[in-house]
């Protein structure tokens, strides 16, 4: 009798653990997907990736894919789907491609600064995924701070691109700038380097005097503001400035 | 069964001995279960696996020492905060994580603030007290606010900064939208310092509407701004065709003239369309007006409307009056007097005539007024509330006309009306209410703005922002905006100015536009002649620009009379004009300062002092400096631009006494050859 009375006390012991340990989860109800009919061997990017947008923000551009056969034609109707880290939004997460094979899509980054790579995927005649990686760029706080300081004082000379707006004055310079996306050359100059040359100019590091000191005019809070930018946006990536955020 | 229960019921409560163990064994159990939920609680959890995870890094023994078990609180009396974030938050403070993008261990970004001092809940909101995800971060029947989506965190940073902050420019442009789309004609929004915020649109007086456009326009522009103008501030009524035609009645027949608006001139338009052009070119008039090119693409500024389609919107004969003076029809209106002969008034008219779209009201036909109808358009116009935004005459601005906003940003997720399959948040609802106001019901008042996402995100993190937080916060605790200058120049030269509107695109002493060169200190930085010339004759200082300085046909009496007013008036204390010389420094002198040009401070990477081997157009021309800028200005500037114009892209470069003199010498001694050879002649 004791041994029943016993193991039903351990049941019940067992029970109320379970009940206490329970927690709510939320079920996600998988949106329905629309059916493809052809298939395509490759997807290749049109326009919208390397773009650089404030974290939580919705890229500038639309993120547009096309998607090609074996022999690099492209194919309409073929479903095309649009994954990345939580917290990225696509609209739509998913489409068929239209006449021209090619899909469009509104990516909103995650609220967490740093890069964010993109699956796109779709699948091929023998079902098998073929995927397509693109890279964008999310701002933090700081990095804001210091496109708005590149916008306001560096990007005239050290961007190439003119818009109708702003003419760049990169072209009239006998010694060329460095574009702050030059990742191959950036990566390799230290924080200290950086700080050094925009404080005290071109010279300070040999290099030219076009390049003028900026220590007077920006704080030292200004410069750091500016590096993490140039960190950023660096291509190739830079391997400190934060990591990337990968579909799980 | 029955049998059973009871033969259950026998073995455990049969005797109260028996009954005593079991009922003590349960309590027992029960009481095992708060230390066992403790052992098991989410917080533990995750600092078991940043311990776990930090345990095969290089700077483990950091992390391992900054680390501190238990439950982790961030208590500010004074600010209310009480938060637990950081238990399970624990890299929170670790910059050299700063490559883990797994949460909740990623350190947080750089900010200003430090989270000792701030908390978590400051700007994140959430529940700070909660130790449990689920808690913490969405919202409870206990507790309403749930964590700030981050896409408009800066709402928080507006909490406190009332004035526009470097580095939050979602939240500088939502503060801008909600004046410049007249958001606040309809909706009060009073500041926490007690101020309201004003609109920056300026929607025209109806009052005399039938002396510009016609009914049919007025029809069309009602149905969709849009399809007029794609830049229309306008909002989109999804008035019916009937409310429309009655509105465009009430509006024609209740228009009186305006006497001189539409005053006829001898010449007629002229169709000369290369003419035409040239002097809308001339005139700098995309510096405020967009006009969209045959590729689409809008091509000008938006200070003024846009003048796609201006031809099939405008009477002919009150377009040539408002080319020749604008203030007669409207007062107060950015547009500037220029100063246009008959001649020129008829070529720039008959060019902007030609901007008309065919199509526009091919399909508008509306038979006369009827009397009904045009009480029933009086009654739509209060209805609608026309009148807060447009002067109507006969029609009182309603007040308070849609709900106050101050206090936006701490509505009660249970005071709102949500949309089936949105989500149940306050960012939510203000998100959605911009997006598609009519969607909430039947017979809502409020209008259909084309706002791209990003501007409804921005709108809704400023409103945000308006909450009974940021309302109650001591002034200590708050950066207060700068209170808006209503600067006035006084006198002839006063309504000289008015009259061209140069506050439109300038700033002197705190009031004006920010799209040209503040003038405050204008009067210690140029030589009278020069000002003379440019003002009858604007040349650009700096090519790379679209956007200048207009010609506004002055007489030589109105370009003396404001050139003498700005010498005088507009001094910098600390710049003495008549302190320096503009002439007879050294060739030596002259000689080390262009070393130092082209040398030392490289300044041709942005200027040009000489045309054939400088290129840099970043700064301003330089080649006729000397005959431009005085002496004391140069020197002042070059030791301290900022000082002179915060904000300058010109680098302070620190320079020595010595070597600043030198400069000025040499740019000095650029003087306009044109000018050198007539005063050679003179003499």
């Amino acid at each position: 009798m004791i041994r029943h009375s016993l193991e039903i006390a351990t049941l019940l012991i067992a029970a109320l653990v379970v009940l206490a340990s329970c927690s709510r989860k939320t079920v996600s109800i998988p949106l329905p997907t629309p059916t493809p009919t052809p298939f395509g061997a490759a997807i290749v990017e049109s326009s919208g990736g390397k773009q650089i947008a404030q974290a939580g923000t919705p890229l500038p551009q639309a993120l547009v894919v096309q998607v090609n056969d074996e022999q690099g034609t492209a194919v309409p109707g073929a479903l095309v789907e649009f994954s990345a880290a939580p917290g990225v939004a696509f609209d739509p997460p998913s489409g068929l491609t239209d006449s021209g094979g090619q899909v469009t899509t509104n990516v909103t980054l995650a609220g967490m600064a740093g890069r964010y790579q993109l699956t796109v995927s779709t699948t091929d005649k023998a079902k098998k995924k073929v995927a397509l990686k693109i890279e964008e760029t999310a701002l933090g706080h700081q990095q804001t701070l210091g496109r708005q300081l590149n916008d306001q004082y560096c990007d005239r000379c050290h961007n190439p691109e003119s818009t109708v707006e702003r003419v760049s004055n990169y072209d009239n310079l006998e010694i060329k700038p460095h574009p702050f996306t030059e990742g191959d050359l950036l990566n390799k100059m230290s924080d200290a380097d950086l700080t050094a040359i925009i404080s005290h100019g071109g010279p300070a590091l040999n290099k030219s005097a076009l390049m003028p000191a900026w220590g007077d005019t920006l704080s030292k809070s200004d410069i750091q503001a500016l590096i993490s930018y140039i960190r950023a946006i660096s291509d190739p990536r830079n391997p400190n400035a934060g990591p990337v955020y990968a579909k799980n | 069964m029955k049998e059973k229960l009871k033969s259950m019921w026998q073995t455990l409560f049969g005797d109260s001995v028996r009954a005593f163990g079991v009922v003590s064994l349960v309590f027992l159990a029960s009481m095992a279960i708060a230390p066992a939920k403790n052992h098991f609680s989410e917080w533990r959890h995750y600092q078991h696996g940043y311990l776990k995870m930090i345990r095969n890094r290089s700077d483990a023994v950091t992390l391992q020492r900054h680390f501190q078990g238990g439950i982790q609180q961030i208590w500010l009396p004074d600010l209310g905060v009480t938060d637990r974030c950081t238990s399970c938050h624990v890299g929170l403070k670790e910059a050299s994580l700063s490559d883990v993008s797994t949460q909740p261990f990623r350190p947080h970004p750089v900010i200003p603030h430090k989270v000792e001092q701030f908390g978590c809940t400051i700007c994140h909101r959430g529940q700070g007290a909660a130790t449990t995800v689920a808690e913490a971060h969405n919202s409870t029947l206990a507790w309403e606010q749930p964590i700030l989506p981050a896409k408009y965190i800066e709402s928080s940073c507006g909490e406190c900064h009332r004035e526009p902050l470097a580095g939050t420019l979602q939240l500088n442009q939502g503060r801008h939208l909600l004046s410049r789309y007249g958001c606040v004609h309809c909706h009060t929004v009073k500041m926490p310092d007690g101020r309201v915020l004003k609109a920056t649109d300026d929607p025209p007086s109806l009052s005399h509407i039938a002396d510009k456009t016609s009914r049919e326009w007025i029809y069309a522009w009602l149905k969709d701004p849009e399809a007029y103008a794609a830049t229309a501030t306008m909002p989109n009524f999804k008035l019916s065709d009937n409310d429309a035609r009655d509105i465009s009645a009430f509006l024609i027949a209740n228009s009186t003239p305006q006497p001189g608006s539409t005053a006829a001139i001898s010449s007629k338009a002229s169709p000369d369309p290369a003419a035409g052009a040239s002097l809308y070119g001339e005139s700098f008039c995309a510096s405020c007006h967009a006009v969209q090119n045959a590729a689409g693409n809008l091509v000008g500024g938006d200070i003024g409307p846009e003048l796609t389609r201006v031809g099939s919107k405008v009477k002919p004969e009150w377009l040539q009056a408002w080319l020749r003076n604008p203030r007669i029809y409207d007062v107060g209106t950015a547009m500037p007097h220029y100063r246009f002969n008959d001649a020129q008034v008829a070529t720039l008219a008959g060019f902007l005539e030609a901007k008309a779209d065919p199509d526009f009201l091919a399909n508008v036909h509306l038979d006369a007024a009827t009397p009904e109808q045009i009480a029933h358009g009086k009654r739509l116009v209060s209805d609608y509330g026309c009148a807060s935004c447009h002067e109507i005459a006969g029609v009182k601005k309603p007040e308070n006309f849609a709900p106050e906003l101050s206090r936006i940003g701490s509505k009660p997720v249970t005071q709102l009306v949500f949309l089936p399959g949105m989500q149940r948040t306050l960012p939510d609802y203000i998100a959605t209410k911009i997006k598609q106001p009519r969607a909430f019901g039947q017979g809502l008042k409020m209008p259909q703005y084309t706002f791209t996402p990003t501007q409804i995100d921005s709108l809704a993190t400023a409103l945000l922002a308006f909450n009974d937080r940021a309302a109650t916060l001591p002034p200590s605790r708050t950066l207060a905006a700068k209170p808006e200058s209503d600067y006035q120049p006084a006198g002839k030269a006063g309504k000289l100015m008015t009259d061209l509107a140069c506050f439109s695109c300038h700033r002197i002493n705190g009031h004006g536009g920010d799209m040209a060169p503040d003038l405050t200190w204008e009067g210690s930085s140029v030589q009278r002649q020069w000002l003379v010339d440019f003002l009858k004759n604007p040349n650009t200082l700096r090519p790379a620009l679209i956007r200048r300085m207009p010609k506004f046909n002055l007489s030589d009496g109105e370009a003396s009379e404001l050139t003498d007013y700005i010498i005088t008036v507009y001094q910098n204390p600390a710049v003495d004009r008549d302190s320096m010389p503009l002439g007879g420094y050294s060739q030596g002198q002259i000689e080390l300062g262009r070393q130092l040009y082209y040398g030392k401070y490289s300044c041709q990477g942005c200027h040009i002092v000489d045309t054939k081997t400088d290129k840099g157009y970043i700064g301003p021309t330089l080649t006729s400096v000397g005959s431009r800028l005085t002496a004391a200005w140069i020197f002042q500037w070059m030791k301290n631009p900022q000082a002179l114009r915060p904000g300058t892209v010109e680098p302070n470069r620190d320079m020595s006494d010595e070597d600043v003199r030198a400069l000025t010498a040499f740019l000095i001694s650029q003087k306009d050859p044109a000018k050198s050879e007539i005063a050679k002649a003179r003499k």
